[in-house]
């Protein structure tokens, strides 16, 4: 697009772009975000433009393709406008359907989100999925086309850039983002403005003129996608926070760290970059101010430990990825030992929100009171990648506050398959484990602490009744086993140590003592440690621990596991339900189980791998596990 | 990042053990509590090389403002009005848990075993791990920094992350670029490189690397491995026969 010569000019743009895209025709959304890719919405997009072209439907109906739309199991996922009428699990054959339907207005009813009670729901407003959360972030992109600049100004983009650019002073920005109470959404939850006060102090102090900001997009979390929905769906809101960032701290230079294996997001974000500097953005004398400021991309390293702020910074540097101390804080001394502010994706895209919407809007959201502290709460709304055990997984955007049940059983719609909840690990890897009794827990950064766990960057893993505890802190150690950089004593091999334990323990091998130890060895771990990684290591071991230490006890002591996971501890037979219908006798891999027709079979528990396949086929619920 | 900048730093004062210290801002704890007679266990550090922080050893709490948090003094900065206690329970504790952890990893290593039982009571045999057999290498790190930050030679590198970290010669093969100095050897705390010379022949084990050694033209003593000698000629302006001769016979 041209480019955008003053700030009145893109004040006055929001206006005439969006009376420009205006339209009476109903708009057909496609989501093209990365879990809808993996399912062929490409081909979707295809037919739907093959037929609009071949039925001459331009003037009818209007085809967007956007970003995440938050329920990617229900992909490829399509929602029709102005109804708003929520499409699951679209095939190509069903694209001229659609089509009609959205001239017509009436749904196609065999493509309809159905809920628990077998009811079909038509308007995505109206699915409990999305009707329970609040999407401040994530709504916008149901809405924008993440490769067109016009389409992010057309919905107030860079509306806020042009609030600070005329007439704020960096010290009133960094005072609204304090105010706001806004805290990082990478992990720590340090309160944002007091980051940029602490670095623009810091700078001004050394009289630095070379100043970065980074936004943080490694995203290691293992299941994790807010950060890449929100890049790949809108770049452009990551891009015009870190100007106001720059703005804040007095920077002329930005760098998105992402991950590698993100293509995607890294495509839609050099377009995006290439867009924003086109329109003037970007570069020198933005909007005709004396404010200069350009963003590049640097590919991650590929490790988990990259996303952590000493390793990121080494990696960009050019060095191994390997995280160092620092006694000396970034804000002073960061990238090539310049004042540097790292601040995640998620952080980034809250910013211009605030200044747009105002401190007033975003505080009205969340628990606490800020007024006087940023630690004193946790403000706006944090996105969570909802996996596991539950009904309903994805992306999902929830005030601050709200609890667990809310996410878990309202927006989650409950445990998959009737079966009760157990625990749920929030924080990734190095979070912790929550038993039910805190399902009515409201969710922030202090409350989850308190109970052993962490915010963390949004990971959520919903376990249920059929889960081992000592198995699930098992499973972490040896992500963070295989993660740790290997640089510290008590970080690699103190997680190789309690893989071990661990290992022991779930083989039906463990020792009197070995609760002990593993507490000894956690305390050495994650205070011991050079980085936060070893840091927080031990948080699955310790919340799994104390919330569920008879777990670990009765592995020990009475050489059962209560979950009935632990292949070892465990031993399938069959009971007196048998009728014989060989079923099982049939899919059995290790063919041990015998027993004639109509006859109650055996299983030779000798060769038995307690693979759990007769269990699952037998239909008269004969097979029991002790 | 910064490493810390001790050159014309200023002095701070600071607190060790309830006595009143100096020392110029940012410098190494662990090498001010070793000049004064602290007794601090150590593997990993070494001043000729910046502080890397591998071995976790050299434990102890520091105050710092409101909090006071377990850290590793090498690579701790000294800061104006810290508080350090080098010698607490939950400090001795720790370096301890710190110690069976590097055994457990390097059983073999006579001079961890040493360590490990003059200094912290513990019996290498009687660990509550399982023993990895057949290492002595911490991971300390000194050789791979020696080499390049000392020697001005990078022969060495690490590979791998996790329990899979290993500090090897490039892809494991011969370290094609090491000039048979012995530095490496010199500072590894667990002597596991394997430094041998048989009359005109040096070797390395670790690295894979055997070196002719320079016979000087008088006397005929192997004195020095020819590539350490071509180093020092490229990067010194000595005349070109001026290693033919060993030290003494240079004299
Ligand atoms: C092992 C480890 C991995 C991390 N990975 C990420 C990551 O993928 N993305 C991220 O934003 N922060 C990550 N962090 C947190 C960062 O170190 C840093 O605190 C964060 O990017 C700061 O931004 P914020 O204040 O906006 O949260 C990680 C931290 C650790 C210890
Ligand atoms: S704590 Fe772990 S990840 Fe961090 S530096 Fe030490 S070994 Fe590396
Ligand atoms: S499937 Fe069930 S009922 Fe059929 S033979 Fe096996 S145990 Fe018996
Ligand atoms: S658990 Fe698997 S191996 Fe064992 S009897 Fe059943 S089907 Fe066969
Ligand atoms: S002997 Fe070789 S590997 Fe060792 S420090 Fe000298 S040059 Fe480096
Ligand atoms: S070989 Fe020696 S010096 Fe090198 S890392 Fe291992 S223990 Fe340290
Ligand atoms: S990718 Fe389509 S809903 Fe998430
Ligand atoms: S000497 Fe300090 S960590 Fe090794």
């Amino acid at each position: 697009m041209e480019r955008i010569k003053s700030i009145k000019q893109l004040q006055d743009l929001e206006a005439t772009l969006a009376a420009a895209r205006k339209s009476d025709r109903p708009v057909v959304t496609v989501c093209g975000g990365i879990g809808c890719t993996a399912n062929g919405c490409q081909k979707l997009v295809a037919e739907f433009k093959k037929l609009i072209s071949e039925k001459n439907l331009g003037d009818k109906v209007e085809l967007l393709v956007t970003g995440c739309l938050g329920f990617c199991e229900m992909g490829p996922v399509v929602v029709v406008y102005p109804q708003k009428t929520f499409y699951k699990k679209v095939q190509v054959a069903d694209a001229a359907d659609i089509l009609d339907s959205a001239i017509s207005g009436k749904a196609v009813e065999r493509l309809l989100y159905t809920d628990a009670e077998g009811k079909k729901i038509e308007k995505e407003d109206d699915i409990p999925f999305y009707k329970n959360q609040k999407r401040e972030l994530t709504g916008i992109l149901g809405v924008i086309d993440p490769e067109s600049i016009e389409s992010y100004l057309a919905a107030g983009g860079y509306q806020a850039l042009a609030k600070v650019l005329s007439g704020m002073k960096p010290e009133d920005v960094i005072n609204d983002i304090i105010k706001s109470g806004l805290r990082g959404r990478g992990g720590g939850g340090f309160p944002t403005g007091k980051k940029w006060e602490s670095c623009r102090k810091a700078a001004d102090k050394l009289g630095a003129s070379k100043r970065y900001v980074i936004c943080n997009a490694d995203e290691g979390d293992p299941g994790a996608f807010m950060d890449e929905a929100v890049l790949q769906g809108n770049p452009h809101t990551v891009i015009e926070g870190m100007l106001i960032g720059a703005f804040a701290i007095g920077s002329d230079e930005g760098i998105v760290y992402v991950r590698n294996e993100y293509p995607l997001a890294i495509k839609s974000l050099s377009a995006a970059l290439a867009q924003a500097r086109e329109a003037g953005l970007l570069g020198k004398n933005i909007l005709g101010t004396d404010f200069s400021f350009d963003i590049r991309i640097n590919r991650g390293g590929g490790a988990f430990v990259c996303g952590e702020s000493s390793a990121l910074i080494a990696s960009i540097e050019g060095f191994v990825g390997e995280p160092r101390a620092k006694h000396i804080h970034m804000a002073e001394s960061g990238l090539n030992d310049k004042p540097t502010v790292l601040n995640n994706v998620e952080t980034w895209a809250n910013v211009p929100l605030i200044i747009k919407n105002g401190v007033a809007a975003f505080t009205a959201i969340g628990t606490g009171d800020v007024t006087e502290n940023p630690w004193n709460g946790s403000k706006g709304t944090k996105i969570f990648s909802l996996a596991g055990k539950v009904n309903n997984t994805g992306l999902v955007e929830v005030p601050m506050g709200a609890t667990l049940r809310d996410i878990i059983f309202g927006v989650g719609g409950g445990i998959k398959n009737g079966k009760k909840f157990k625990a749920v690990q929030t924080g990734g890897p190095s979070g912790g484990c929550i038993p039910e009794k805190y399902l009515d827990m409201p969710v922030d950064f202090d409350e989850l602490s308190k109970v052993g766990s962490m915010m963390g960057s949004g990971g959520m893993v919903v376990l249920d009744e059929d889960s081992c505890m000592v198995d699930f802190a098992k499973y972490f150690v040896e992500f963070l086993c295989e993660e740790s950089c290997g640089k510290c004593t008590t970080c690699r091999e103190g997680l190789a140590r309690l893989k071990e334990i661990l290992t022991r323990i779930t083989e039906g091998k463990g020792r009197a003592d070995d609760l002990e130890l593993i507490e000894a060895v956690c305390e050495t771990l994650s205070q011991g440690s050079l980085c936060a990684l070893g840091g927080s290591a031990a948080n699955p071991v310790l919340s799994t621990l104390r919330h569920f230490r008879e777990e670990y006890e009765a592995h020990i002591f009475q050489k059962k596991c209560p979950g009935k996971v632990c292949k070892k501890l465990i031993k399938f037979s069959i009971n007196d339900n048998c009728t014989g219908c060989t079923v099982c006798a049939k899919n059995c891999p290790q063919n041990c189980i015998s027993g004639a027709r109509k006859e109650k079979h055996v299983i030779d528990s000798a060769k038995c791998i307690k693979c759990g396949v007769c269990k699952e086929v037998c239909k008269f619920g004969a097979v029991t596990v002790e | 990042m910064t490493e810390a900048k001790v050159n014309n730093a200023p002095m701070v004062e600071f607190i060790v053990d309830g006595k009143k210290c100096s020392a110029p801002r940012e410098s190494s704890l662990l090498d001010f509590l070793l000049a004064n007679g602290y007794d601090i266990p150590y593997l990993c550090h070494n001043p000729a090389v910046k502080p890397y922080g591998a071995c976790r050893l050299c434990l102890v709490e520091v105050k710092n403002g409101r909090k006071t948090k377990l850290t590793t003094s090498c690579n701790y900065p000294i800061l104006e009005g810290i508080e350090v206690f080098t010698n607490t329970e939950k400090v001795r504790r720790n370096r301890k848990m710190v110690m069976e952890l590097l055994l457990a990893r390097a059983p073999e290593s006579k001079e961890l075993r040493q360590m490990a039982k003059d200094r912290f009571g513990i019996d290498a045999d009687k660990l509550p791990f399982e023993k990895n057999n057949g290492n002595k290498c911490i991971l300390c790190g000194l050789c791979v920094r020696v080499c390049r930050e000392l020697v001005g030679i990078e022969a060495l590198s690490f590979a791998g992350r996790g329990e899979h970290k290993e500090a090897i010669s490039p892809f494991h093969d011969v370290a094609s670029t090491c000039i048979g100095c012995g530095a490496c050897a010199v500072a590894c705390p667990t002597n596991c490189i394997g430094l041998d010379q048989v009359i005109t022949k040096r070797s390395l084990a670790r690295w894979n690397r055997e070196l002719p050694m320079k016979t000087c033209k008088r006397c005929g003593y192997a004195y020095a491995p020819m590539f350490q000698l071509e180093h020092f000629q490229n990067i010194s302006s000595v005349p070109a026969d001026f290693f033919d001769l060993c030290p003494d016979c240079r004299k």
